[in-house]
């Protein structure tokens, strides 16, 4: 195995999986969600993050958590190859989504990224878009054809929780909505690719607190029958809507996994005294 | 020490107190030189317009409206304006011909050069092509001129003689005789490409400055790079694109020489855009100053004044849609 003692891993199937050695579960792989294998990144011979083993299992809410800089975010855009974007940036490692690796040489990057969709920290709508244009926006730029298009429009902002708030201005640009508005749009425009896994970069960092609860309410729903991974930095968002958390941390070196688990078990009984000091709020 | 109450007003207002604001030396001297220089710019601006009126005045009072609507160009016996007879007709509906085409042929290479050094190339190589690009619209008019004379006509000819063989049935490539020499296609050729430099270099600028995380949200929305140009940084650039392109159009209609060589003036307003005749207001005046009498003169300073508002009109216009659409894309 190649994974060292302090990438532990999330499993849904063996809450207790979690102490010490390696958990990656081998008979997860190839199953349903996504898994991570040995994730390196550079940034140039700036070395990132180390030795990554996730996983995460299908219709499940995982937080990332840890204090900023410690590579949250690149963990994130690696999980569908945004970080090769960045001029300079390398990865080592496999992932794969149902069993299958996202960095194999045969894989459409367009194509997985219809099935693994994101959502960033600042709320980006198309501001030269309608709503209705952003939300099928995805459908348009990767050719998709659909029946009918008012039904998909009403689904995915319902689920966005933004229906309600929006129906009788569909026509308008979508720049013309509010900060938390414009976030859940995003989320609808994700879903309208109907993706598998859902990732989200601090989706509420730039959102007020009627918004948060709203978008924390959507995710929630979202993980009946999607793989959401959410980075925060807010301990009770972590604590509100995810089912696993990982704690990543960096100390002067490439960021690492010091422990994933169950939420409940970060929160209340973490195994490595550092995660109990993040989540208790005594550093990061 | 106590703070005392404010006590509300109860009848009258109390009168405002006007911005008072002592400004320094500096700040002074600096506005001074400010202002007279924009004066200065304003100040040329009119004394070029009194000066084509003064001097074309007794045309337009002499000929009127038929100043714009004749194409007869006849100096009689050149001392005074009876008897003679001038029109600018064939020439102004030839300029805009031109420009336009001008226009229409250089906007795909506006698009993609700007797209492409942008966002196909990588940084060390756009540095070069950019810097050529600049050089490119340093280039003196007279050297696209003589180049399109010379090496440009006797091939676009040809190219204009299929045109005509394949699509002469659309009027505007119909020809009466077949010679496709010193057309207004080949002049907007020229042109065109005269133009290319500077559009694109005001449009790529534009471009580059299109925002980071949209272009992100559209590649992972499953976007291909030109699925993501087209969603954001098109939209986005499309001030900068109607800006630049009306840079051009400003240059393509005040052009004179690149024009006077590969253009063979007409006195008859036409459209057939592949036969070797058009018409062109910088070009005639060009053409026609140095051997011109006195009336002819005048009628020149009158086309001047046609051609300045022309251009006027034009920047004004595109001034107007440059600020609409800049709103659009906000
Ligand atoms: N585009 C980039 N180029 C170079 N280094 C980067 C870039 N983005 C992030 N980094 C570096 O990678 C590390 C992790 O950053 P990031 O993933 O943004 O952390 P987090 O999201 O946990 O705050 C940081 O040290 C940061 O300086
Ligand atoms: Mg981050």
């Amino acid at each position: 195995m190649e994974n060292d003692d302090i990438n532990l891993v999330v499993n849904a199937t063996n809450t207790n999986a979690v102490t010490g050695g390696n958990v990656l579960d081998e008979g997860r792989v190839g199953t349903n969600g996504l898994q991570t294998k040995g994730i390196h990144v550079w940034f140039g011979k700036h070395h990132v993050l180390e030795d990554i083993s996730l996983d995460f299992p299908a219709n499940s809410v995982t937080g990332l958590i840890g204090p900023s800089g410690c590579g949250k975010s690149t963990f994130l855009r690696v999980l569908n190859r945004m970080h090769e974007f960045i001029p300079g940036a390398a990865m080592a490692g496999e992932v794969f989504l149902d069993g299958e690796e996202i960095y194999g040489p045969k894989v459409d990057v367009t194509a997985m990224r219809l099935k693994v969709g994101m959502v960033f920290q600042k709320p980006n709508p198309f501001p030269s878009m309608t709503i209705a244009e952003n939300v099928l926006a995805g459908l348009k730029l990767a050719n998709i054809k659909v029946q009918d298009k008012d039904s998909l429009l009403e689904e995915c902002l319902t689920r966005a929780g933004l229906w309600k708030e929006v129906k009788d201005r569909l026509k308008l640009s979508g720049s013309s909505l509010s900060g938390g508005q414009q976030q859940r749009l995003c989320i609808a425009r994700a879903l309208a690719v109907k993706p598998k896994v859902l990732l989200m970069d601090e989706p509420c960092s730039a959102l007020d607190p009627a918004s948060t609860l709203k978008v924390e309410e959507t995710i929630v729903q979202l993980s009946a029958d999607m793989t959401i991974v959410v980075v925060t930095h807010n301990m009770q968002q972590a604590a509100r809507v995810s089912d696993f958390c990982a704690f990543f941390l960096s100390d002067g070196g490439p960021g690492q996994v010091v422990e994933a688990d169950r939420t409940a078990v970060i929160f209340s009984s973490p195994s490595d005294q550092r995660t109990a000091d993040y989540v208790q709020g005594r550093f990061g | 020490m106590s703070i005392a109450t404010v006590e509300k007003p109860t009848a009258a207002e109390p009168p405002r107190r006007s911005i008072t604001n002592q400004r320094n030396a500096s700040d002074k001297r600096f506005r001074a030189v400010v202002t007279s220089g924009a004066m200065f710019a304003f100040v040329v601006l009119a004394l070029i317009a009194g000066f084509l009126l003064f001097r074309g005045y007794e045309v337009f009072r002499e000929f009127g409206f038929g100043f714009l609507t004749s194409s007869t160009w006849d100096s009689g016996t050149g001392e005074s304006l009876q008897g003679a007879s001038y029109g600018v007709a064939a020439m102004l509906v030839g300029s805009i011909i031109v420009a336009l085409m001008a226009m229409i042929i250089a906007l795909p290479f506006v698009i993609g050069t700007s797209l492409f050094l942008e966002y196909y190339i990588g940084k060390k190589i756009r540095a070069v092509l950019v810097s050529i690009l600049d050089l490119m619209a340093a280039i003196p008019s007279i050297i696209y001129g003589l180049w399109g004379y010379l090496v440009l006509m006797p091939h676009a000819a040809g190219w204009a003689s299929t045109i005509n063989k394949y699509f002469g049935w659309i009027p505007i490539f119909k020809v009466d005789v077949k010679n496709f020499d010193a057309s207004p296609f080949i002049s907007a050729l020229v042109l065109g490409l005269m133009i290319i430099p500077i559009a694109s270099s005001v449009t790529r600028e534009v471009y580059s400055r299109a925002p980071q995380d949209q272009i992100s949200a559209a590649y992972a929305l499953g976007g291909s790079r030109w699925g993501a140009l087209k969603a954001v940084v098109l939209p986005f650039g499309r001030s900068g694109l109607i800006g630049g392109m009306l840079l051009g159009l400003g240059r393509a209609l005040g052009e004179t020489v690149a024009v006077l060589l590969t253009l063979n003036l007409v006195f008859k307003v036409k459209f057939q855009v592949l036969a070797s005749a058009g018409g062109n207001v910088a070009s005639l005046i060009a053409s026609r100053f140095g051997e011109a009498g006195p009336s002819e003169i005048k009628a020149l300073m009158a086309a001047g004044l046609v051609l300045f508002t022309l251009t006027l009109l034009v920047n004004f216009g595109a001034s107007i849609i440059v600020s609409r659409s800049a709103k659009v894309s906000q």
